[in-house]
């Protein structure tokens, strides 16, 4: 009998993967949702940073009708992005590593790439509500004036030139454990955020950190994102290939930690 | 590569082969299974499968191999050597994976998310999901469907796990050591939630500590020991092969062997008047040791757990071993 039943509604072999995705997504949100804890240092650091720098010494006039206001938005957005990036995303996979939910998941039929793709569309999200959040202070109180299509580009240049850093937070993420993650994060990101004038303009640091600075990901991510002003150091395209450069670079340190703690876990 | 492929098409599930009954298809075979961490020998051949539903406990004391092998079952490992067939494909295949569920040990839940989120999100992963209603049900969490996951007991987060697993509606379910932890009134009440899930012609298979719950869930229990099967046969049968009680009581006077000999325990253990056996017949053993007009004082007589029972199995009882061993090779025989 069951077998006539069976065959009537042909049951399909797998689900469909939007299916997966989606659900994946929506439980990727709802953890943000319920644990504010996770990313609202992300969130609001940046336009508290901002409300302190940019309106304070914002009025200064850089270049036609750019004041350092424009600027240390860019650069605060920049901030933004990759710590979310680097604390929420990279250092997820090691919590969820820690708490065993990687195995369970890996024991359903959910391909791992569907789990790091709703990741990654949660952090975009996230940095998408801190980016919002700091051009609305912008605005309405940094005197920053920006038609559409430089909106759309300074966002887009924010959001492609993270995507380094992305792999820089997935190999921490898949190396290091719960506890040393967090701690190995701020201890790369953070220096050579601040190495690439991020926090303080690169004018006003010493030479060698500036020399330094110039093979760093996060000094070439600045200076893409300063470009959309006209006050990069550099021309575009060398920003485009420096980035490009350490993607690959840290994309493949973390797709080799992963394999690492595939192997160890599952081989 | 593609002529057979072609050919598998043509005997989906929902059209049966006539000459081979669908009770015998084999829904998990290990055949020669090794497996080897570092130096430590985990799986030493293996050779075992498992019918559609059947539900089979896998027994044996810690470390000696029941993980590894639901492990290389759901492609969690690969085999050293040896091969891994799930419903016929690789445990790594998706579609493979999609008619399991599974219930490990160690395992989370993203913190914050509710048990009936959760339950929709996976239920997500699998092609033809239970609906969330029966999933909660069956589990036993309707009260605690807006619960999130880090507020449950550990108990209902057992449950939850077990919520889990059977949400895709599996055809086979792993349960790997499902009532660990718990205490005796939630152990009673998963085991009958488990008995509820087999009842519909499920197969399972668990890992277990316990003897009386491979006896009271499976029809067939395989004893795993030192990465080996040492016994494949129905409870009832294993059950006579292992000392089920563990007596125990101080003698008031000089005891020595002599004094005890004939009673009928599997394993004697005498330290200085501390007196301790295994047995499946406790009743006689008092009744003889009274008899015997020993004075005895602090008597206890509990369930010998089962690296206490397995004591007596593998150490003391090999000849029987042997035994069970051909007796199942004799049915398989049959079978086939």
């Amino acid at each position: 009998m069951s077998t006539a039943v069976a065959d009537q509604h042909p049951r399909p072999d797998v689900a469909p993967l939007g299916r997966m995705a989606a659900a994946q997504v929506r439980a990727t949100l709802l953890f943000y949702w319920r644990n504010p804890a996770f990313f609202v240092f992300s969130l609001v650091l940046p336009v508290f940073f901002y409300a302190f720098f940019g309106l304070a010494f914002g009025r200064q006039r850089v270049a036609g009708n750019v004041t350092a206001s424009y600027l240390i938005m860019a650069q605060m957005g920049a901030y933004a992005v990759s710590s979310i990036l680097v604390f929420n995303i990279g250092i997820g996979q090691a919590n969820r590593r820690a708490t065993g939910q990687d195995r369970l998941l890996r024991a359903t039929p959910l391909p791992s790439w569907i789990a790091l793709f709703a990741d990654i569309v949660g952090g975009l999200v996230l940095s998408l509500l801190s980016l919002l959040a700091l051009f609305v202070l912008a605005v309405a109180a940094g005197g920053v004036r920006l038609d559409p299509l430089e909106w759309g580009s300074l966002l887009l240049r924010l959001v492609l030139g993270s995507l380094p850093l992305l792999g820089l937070g997935l190999a921490i993420g898949y190396g290091a454990s719960q506890n040393a993650a967090p701690a190995l994060a701020n201890l790369i990101y953070l220096p050579m955020s601040f190495a690439s004038g991020m926090f303080i303009p690169i004018q006003n640091l010493p030479n060698f950190v500036r020399t330094i600075a110039h093979y760093l990901p996060t000094y070439h991510y600045a200076q893409l994102v300063l470009g959309q002003f006209g006050v990069s150091e550099e021309e575009l395209w060398r920003s485009v290939l420096w980035l490009a450069g350490w993607g690959i670079v840290l994309f493949a340190i973390a797709i080799r930690m992963y394999r690492l703690d595939q192997i160890r876990k599952f081989a | 590569m593609s002529p057979p492929d072609l050919e598998a098409r043509d005997w989906r599930p929902d059209r049966p082969s006539p000459s081979v009954p669908t009770v015998m298809e084999p829904v998990v075979e290990l055949i020669q299974a090794r497996k080897r961490y570092g130096s430590v020998e985990a799986l030493r051949g293996v050779d075992l499968t498992i019918h559609r539903g059947e539900v089979v406990a896998m027994l044996g004391p810690n470390g000696a191999g029941k993980t590894t092998s639901i492990n290389l079952m759901l492609g969690l490992r690969r085999p050293t050597s040896g091969q891994v067939r799930l419903f016929g494909r690789d445990p790594g295949d998706r579609r493979a994976r999609s008619r399991c569920g599974v219930m490990l040990q160690e395992s989370g839940v993203p913190m914050g998310l509710r048990v009936r989120e959760l339950v929709e999100t996976f239920r997500a992963y699998y092609p033809n999901p239970m609906p969330t209603a029966r999933v909660l049900t069956f589990a036993g969490l309707e009260a605690q469907a807006h619960v999130p996951a880090n507020k449950l007991s550990g108990g209902q987060l057992r449950r939850l796990y077990y919520a889990l697993s059977i949400c895709g509606d599996p055809e086979l379910l792993f349960l790997d050591e499902p009532t660990v932890g718990l205490d005796v009134e939630s152990r009673r009440a998963f085991l009958d939630t488990i008995e509820e899930f087999a009842a519909e012609g499920k197969t399972i298979v668990l890992t277990t500590h316990y003897l009386e719950e491979a006896d009271r869930l499976a029809r067939r229990v395989i004893v795993i020991d030192q990465g080996r099967i040492i016994a494949d046969a129905p409870p009832s049968e294993i059950k006579s092969q292992v000392a089920g009680k563990r007596v125990r009581f101080d003698c008031v006077g000089p005891i020595d062997e002599a004094a005890l000999r004939g009673l009928p325990y599997r394993h004697l253990e005498l330290r200085g008047g501390h007196v301790q056996m295994l047995t499946n017949q406790p009743e006689e053993v008092l009744r003889e040791v009274f008899q015997r007009g020993l004075v005895i004082r602090n008597l206890e007589v509990v369930g010998a757990d089962l690296e206490e029972a397995f004591l007596a199995l593998t150490a003391r009882r090999a000849p029987e071993l042997v035994e069970v061993e051909g007796r199942q090779l004799e049915t398989e025989e049959a079978a086939g």
